[in-house]
């Protein structure tokens, strides 16, 4: 078993240095020994008159939430102070008395009071339950008045969020609410307290730990009718940091009011780093109702809208891309070889495969196409004979190329990842092989494809760029309170796509020819002193058959797109439309992106001549740095254009 | 095959004080939750549970030749590392901290293990190394390497009360062997300002709040703050005789946050007062004291350093504990051996005293 020559091994010196050992264990023994002498011999009566009759208070002092700008430096959220009441358990000896008393003192609804105080149930008693939020000053002053009466009853000042533009940007902002105990559980909130606030949704959830900045508070220890004696200790709450955000509020709302009432998404994005300027889903919320208790009927208005405000649909909205993905579908013919620009195909409004008749969006026909032709009027023969040529995986590897059907990463929850059909996908996900049938709608963007606003904005961008995919980001800067910036974020690569500038270029000459060759689909987003480039799309929701031109139900009409970049020489922005449900792309969708850029490029001229000398200065900077508030006055004109 | 002087040098002080420590545990288990009113077993039948089986481990423990521990200490160590890196990865995280690994059918924490395996791995290590006048700090470069490895994991989890204890653990057991006066002075050269440094330059402001607040309990505002003023008060007002069996106000009122658990010293202290807390503190002394007097005894090196260690560990535990209770260390989840409730504690706790025994009923070997 064991080796005998360890018995023999040479014991030596440590043993007797258990001595020193001994000694030092009794020391520190006797050290808390003499401590807690200290504390039941000599301190015994203190803390005799602490546990008998008084008892320790907490009173938690809010922090301050960061501020949200826009990339100009315009606040979009910031905070004002709230006033709520808290009840403190072991102070109170009949709580649902107590209730009462408040109730009908502050002509408060009873039921939410016991609502909040049920909901506390299980909770340190020394910690105050909130029962009411956004008491009213009148309220707050009868409590003080009332103070003796009501022992155990605090006011405390809670900032709350505010909202320099109401409804705008709603699902890229998110909202607070007060953190569930479930969340409470979670290690991410490890150090918050019940009755604390804390981001629900969009930036205020994903940069939660930023903004929150860490709450303070006082100890006091109180007599048992409630009187402060001391404070025992004290900490002051610090603010969070802010966020500077990569989007223009003045762009944002010019492209939320382009919506109208119509539902849908349209993001914005700099070409050249992924800096998302707008990010659009209509119709928008009320942020500010999610703080508190948000009225039933809105509640149910909300829920009942057909068209989905609470959905972000720049984010999670899943759409097949249409005609928009035939820029892809062009791109892998060109570089695979099958076509180059003078390539023509004949249209004569549909086109036989295996028995099947797949139709051209044009009845009659676009004749003799070329691939600028093809994209310009956006013939779907002539994608449905390339795909056919290509096979779906050839398309799948062309968008893939592009980084589609993944998330992108743009940071908030929810990011929906689209879809980009192989053959492998399906017979994994049906277990059937893939019929050569099925490789024609996808050429056009039909069939299972599957892409996001922000997927179409970051395709169209990285063909503006010719390649290079950035990560599309929201947030440029951290900032301290004090305005320091803490951190700033650089464009990130995501990849390139390795395609030759040869096939950019093609392609998107016939993008151009889209936007202002007569007889283009996307004229309606034509300016006059930019060029534009884009591509429209209208994706089938369902398939109705020969008389699907009929009136429709809401839900089942077609989904207008538009995507597109300018200036066309120099690509500064990427821009994607989505109208739900609205109809021909070139119709509905490519007026909204005629808006969005006409807006953009207004807000990047200096004023109108008519202003003082002082303020042109003023604004030459503002491409640069942030501008001040005379920025309002400008987007003026913008809009109304 | 069993030698029949294991039987007649059988270690009744050793297991004689651990149980007295234990039984007077459970009846203050049942004080310190007589407030909850809770389904299932009670806590101190739970606790009578986790006694009786870990005294059974103990007994096991013992019946091995402590030596197979020297040819397997390695082994151990590097199986441990790769759980505690199992543990980062994909570990169940709980209450801020990924601290345990789910093995299907149940969960274990090897930042736990890690205190006996240190013990075992430093006893390996220092046994096949003599000095002479003491460790220089060239001889300490290879231990501290195979204690930085797992305390630096173990602070990742976080669980900084049980990294601080494995590096007590390990530091105890060196001390054991002996320094030179000079490699004392070069730690706490070198020390002093790679604190500094780290404290000025790398961390951030809230990285420092958090430190001070560790030092510190009273400073922070709810957490360890709160639990600290409402322990004191329990202990302090317990005065000489204290408030008497389940009469303990402050705990009985639930004031106290985790009274059962890290906090049960407290419970003790308010109803059985300093005459009460003399009493098990002195049969915690013993305890430390006679795990000594095993080392003492011991007849090989290894047997003397593995006892060294195991003693090291729960007089560290004790002492954090009791310390941190009444105010005068930082607040860190560290139990009380035998006394505060918990499987996990007592489960090593109870594998330290086999040990011991281990080695106290093989003396005659020698």
């Amino acid at each position: 078993m064991i080796k005998g020559q360890r018995y023999v091994r040479e014991v030596a010196q440590p043993r007797q240095r258990t001595i020193p050992l001994a000694i030092v264990v009794t020391v520190l023994f006797f050290l808390l020994l003499l401590r807690l002498w200290y504390l039941q011999i000599i301190k015994v009566d203190d803390y005799r008159a602490m546990s008998e009759n008084n008892r320790l208070r907490f009173l938690p002092v809010a922090a301050s939430r960061g501020a949200l700008m826009d990339r100009n430096g315009t606040v979009m959220v910031n905070n004002r102070p709230s006033f709520s009441l808290s009840i403190i358990p072991q102070e109170v000896k009949d709580v649902e008395g107590m209730l009462d008393t408040l109730a009908s003192l502050l002509k408060l609804d009873r039921a939410e009071l016991q609502e909040r105080w049920e909901k506390s149930k299980g909770r340190a008693r020394y910690y105050p339950v909130v029962i009411a939020i956004n008491i009213n000053r009148d309220q707050v002053e009868i409590v003080e008045e009332n103070k003796l009466r009501l022992p155990g009853i605090e006011v405390s000042v809670k900032p709350v969020r505010e909202y320099a533009f109401q409804n705008s940007a709603a699902h890229l902002l998110g909202y607070i609410g007060e953190v569930s105990d479930k969340e409470l559980d979670l290690p991410a909130y490890g150090d918050y307290n019940p009755g604390d606030y804390i981001g629900k949704n969009g930036i205020e959830k994903a940069w939660e730990h930023e903004l929150h900045g860490s709450d303070g508070g006082r100890q006091l220890e109180v007599d048992s009718r409630g009187r402060v004696l001391r404070v025992l200790s004290e900490s002051s709450p610090t603010v969070g940091n802010s966020l500077v955000l990569t989007v223009d509020s003045r762009l944002q709302r010019t492209a939320e009011q382009a919506f109208g009432a119509q539902a849908g998404a349209a993001v914005v994005m700099n070409v050249t780093n992924g800096e998302v300027l707008a990010f659009v889903s209509s119709p928008t919320f009320d942020p500010s109702l999610f703080a508190g208790r948000i009225p039933a009927d809105v509640w149910k208005g909300y829920l009942e809208d057909k068209r989905h405000p609470l959905e972000n649909k720049a984010l999670s909205g899943q759409y097949p891309p249409g005609s928009t993905f035939k820029m892809l579908t062009a791109l892998a013919g060109l570089e695979a070889g099958v076509v180059n620009e003078n390539t023509s195909v004949y249209c004569d409004g549909a086109y036989e495969m295996g028995g099947s008749k797949f139709r051209c969006w044009s009845r009659s026909g676009h004749g003799s196409v070329n691939l600028r032709k093809s994209l310009k009027e956006s013939c779907d023969v002539y994608y449905y004979q390339l795909g056919e040529k290509l096979g779906v995986d050839r398309i799948a590897a062309m968008a893939e190329r592009f980084m589609l059907g993944k998330e992108l990463g743009i940071g908030l929850q929810n990011e929906k990842r689209g879809l980009i059909p192989t053959s492998a996908w399906k017979l994994k996900r049906f277990g059937k092989k893939w019929f050569p049938g099925e490789t024609l709608p996808v050429a056009i963007g039909q069939g299972y494809v599957l892409m996001t606003p922000i997927q179409l904005a970051s395709m169209v961008a990285t063909v503006a760029n010719e390649g290079t995919i950035y990560r599309p980001h929201l947030v440029k800067k951290v900032v301290d309170p004090d305005g320091k910036t803490i951190k700033e974020f650089s464009p990130e690569v995501l990849g390139t796509t390795g395609i030759s500038p040869a096939s950019f270029k093609k392609v998107k000459q016939g993008l151009f020819a889209v936007v202002n060759d007569p007889g283009g689909t996307g004229a309606n987003a034509r300016l006059w002193d930019v060029k534009v480039a884009g591509k429209t799309g209208t994706s089938q929701v369902v398939k109705l058959g020969e008389d699907r031109k009929k009136a429709v139900a809401y839900q089942y009409k077609d989904h207008g797109l538009f995507v597109a970049f300018a200036p066309f020489d120099k690509p500064e922005i990427a821009v994607a439309v989505v109208v739900e449900h609205g109809g021909g792309g070139g119709a509905v969708a490519a007026p909204i992106a005629g808006k969005i850029l006409r807006s953009y490029f207004d807000l990047q001229k200096p004023p109108a001549p008519k202003p003082k000398p002082a303020e042109e200065s003023q604004d030459d900077a503002q491409a640069e740095a942030p501008a001040g508030k005379q920025d309002h006055q400008v987007q003026q004109g913008a809009a109304s254009d | 095959m069993i030698d029949r002087r294991l039987v007649t040098n059988f270690d009744w002080t050793l297991i004689g004080l651990v149980s007295a420590i234990c039984l007077m545990g459970i009846l203050n288990v049942y004080s310190a939750s007589a407030a909850y009113k809770m389904g299932g077993a009670p806590y101190y039948i739970k606790q009578l549970n986790w006694m009786a089986f870990g005294l059974l481990l103990s007994l096991v423990v013992a019946s091995v030749d402590y030596h197979i521990l020297e040819d397997f200490s390695y082994w151990f160590y590097g199986f441990l590392i790769l759980l505690l890196v199992a543990v980062l990865l994909v570990g169940k995280r709980s209450l801020g901290a990924t601290r345990w690994l789910n093995l299907g059918f149940f969960t274990i924490q090897p930042s736990e293990l890690m205190k006996i395996v240190i013990v075992v791995t430093f006893a390996r290590f220092f046994n096949n190394f003599h000095t002479v006048g003491g460790l220089t700090v060239k001889d300490m470069l290879f231990p501290l390497g195979l204690l930085a490895i797992p305390a630096l994991l173990i602070m990742k989890q976080p669980d900084l009360g049980t990294a601080t204890l494995v590096v007590l653990i390990a530091a105890s057991m060196a001390f054991y062997v002996g320094f030179r006066w000079s490699t004392i002075v070069t730690f706490a050269l070198v020390t002093v300002p790679f604190f500094w440094f780290t404290w000025a330059v790398y961390m951030k402001p809230y990285q420092k709040n958090r430190v001070l607040d560790f030092i510190n309990p009273e400073r922070s505002r709810l957490g360890s703050g709160y639990h600290i003023i409402q322990s004191k008060i329990a202990v302090g007002s317990g005065g000489f005789w204290g408030k008497g069996y389940v009469k303990g106000t402050q705990a009985q009122l639930r004031f106290l946050p985790e009274q059962h658990t890290d906090f049960a010293f407290s419970v003790f202290a308010e109803e059985w007062g300093f005459f009460g807390t003399l009493i098990l503190l002195v049969l915690y002394l013993c305890l430390v004291l006679w795990g000594l007097n095993i080392a003492r005894r011991c007849n090989d090196r290894f047997g003397g350093l593995l006892a060294v260690g195991v003693t090291a560990m729960l007089f560290w535990h004790t002492a954090i504990n009791i310390g941190m209770v009444i105010g005068l260390f930082p607040v860190v989840g560290v139990p009380l051996p035998f006394f505060s409730y918990g499987g996990t504690s007592m489960i090593t706790s109870m594998v330290g005293v086999g040990i011991l025994q281990s080695i106290s009923m093989r003396r005659f070997m020698f």
